[in-house]
């Protein structure tokens, strides 16, 4: 007879699920691009568009990474929650 | 400026192989479309190497570099979607990863010329071509493990990193207050 496992309490283990991961993956990634814009707003020449060339307009890195993040957000990561959703389901 | 625009599309190779990486390769391939994703964006961004090879002729070494990243980029990216689609079966083709990241790591070490400190960019070459070198390692071990998730994720935060390094380049900057002034006066 097993006179240990009992006395020990059982511990409450918070696991990340794969879900809460995709979830966080692409806001992580806006958050960080809005952090950096922040940080660094001299980054961002749409702040001071004077004497600034087209693409100097048009590629900036902090607004490269939210647009990244809220791409991935809406084609990847959605429909991924999604199909993760449909398998739990069907596997029971 | 270019540097930048690649970045955007490494990071979301990477984003890709992580979700890929945290939900596995069954879930991830239940849509067709998905599989191809990322090994789509890898073979595209090698084609898209060589116009910057083409128009930026200001040296010889510059376009080799980009020359050999468009060529490894495209045979890694190319033997990717073969494996996904089918078409190529064994696994062995895998072997283009660490191939694709050893040549492009001594290509940003051949082709910069100055030492860590010089300016940002010099900083960034070199550890960027030490982090592809040493990098190398994960994609040759996943050649054995391809099922690993610790590679799988290892793999994905190395490219992530890639990513992070290239948005931090800018023309002429100081690295932790380093700038040479043979590198002229700081600007973008």
């Amino acid at each position: 007879m097993n006179t240990y496992a009992d006395d020990i309490p059982h511990r409450r283990t918070r696991r990340v699920s794969p879900e809460q991961i995709v979830a966080l993956l692409g806001p992580l990634t806006v958050a960080g691009g809005v952090l950096w814009a922040i940080l660094q707003p001299w980054r961002l020449t749409i702040l001071h568009p004077l004497h600034q060339g087209f693409w100097w307009l048009v590629v900036e890195p902090p607004l490269l990474v939210v647009g990244a993040g809220v791409l991935f957000t809406l084609v990847v990561a959605r429909p991924l929650l999604a199909d993760l959703e449909e398998r739990r389901a069907t596997s029971g | 400026m270019v540097h930048w625009l690649f970045a955007t599309g490494i990071l979301l190779v990477g984003l890709c192989l992580l979700c890929e990486a945290v939900v596995g390769r069954e879930v991830w391939a239940m849509r067709p479309w998905r599989r191809y994703l990322w090994p789509g964006i890898a073979f595209t961004m090698g084609v898209f190497l060589w116009p910057v090879m083409a128009l930026y002729t200001n040296s010889a070494i510059h376009m080799y570099a980009h020359g050999s990243w468009a060529q490894v980029l495209m045979l890694a990216g190319g033997a990717e979607l073969g494996l996904v689609h089918g078409r190529l079966r064994s696994p062995w083709w895998r072997l283009t990863w660490p191939l694709a990241f050893a040549v492009t790591g001594a290509a940003f070490l051949v082709h910069e010329q100055n030492p860590w400190w010089f300016a940002r960019a010099a900083f960034l070459h070199h550890l960027l071509g030490w982090t592809f070198l040493v990098g190398a390692l994960v994609p040759l071990g996943l050649v054995f493990r391809p099922r690993s998730p610790a590679l799988r994720t290892l793999f994905a935060l190395t490219i992530v990193a890639v990513s992070v390094m290239l948005y931090a380049d800018r023309d002429v900057a100081p690295v932790f207050g380093h700038l040479s002034p043979l590198a002229g006066a700081p600007h973008r």
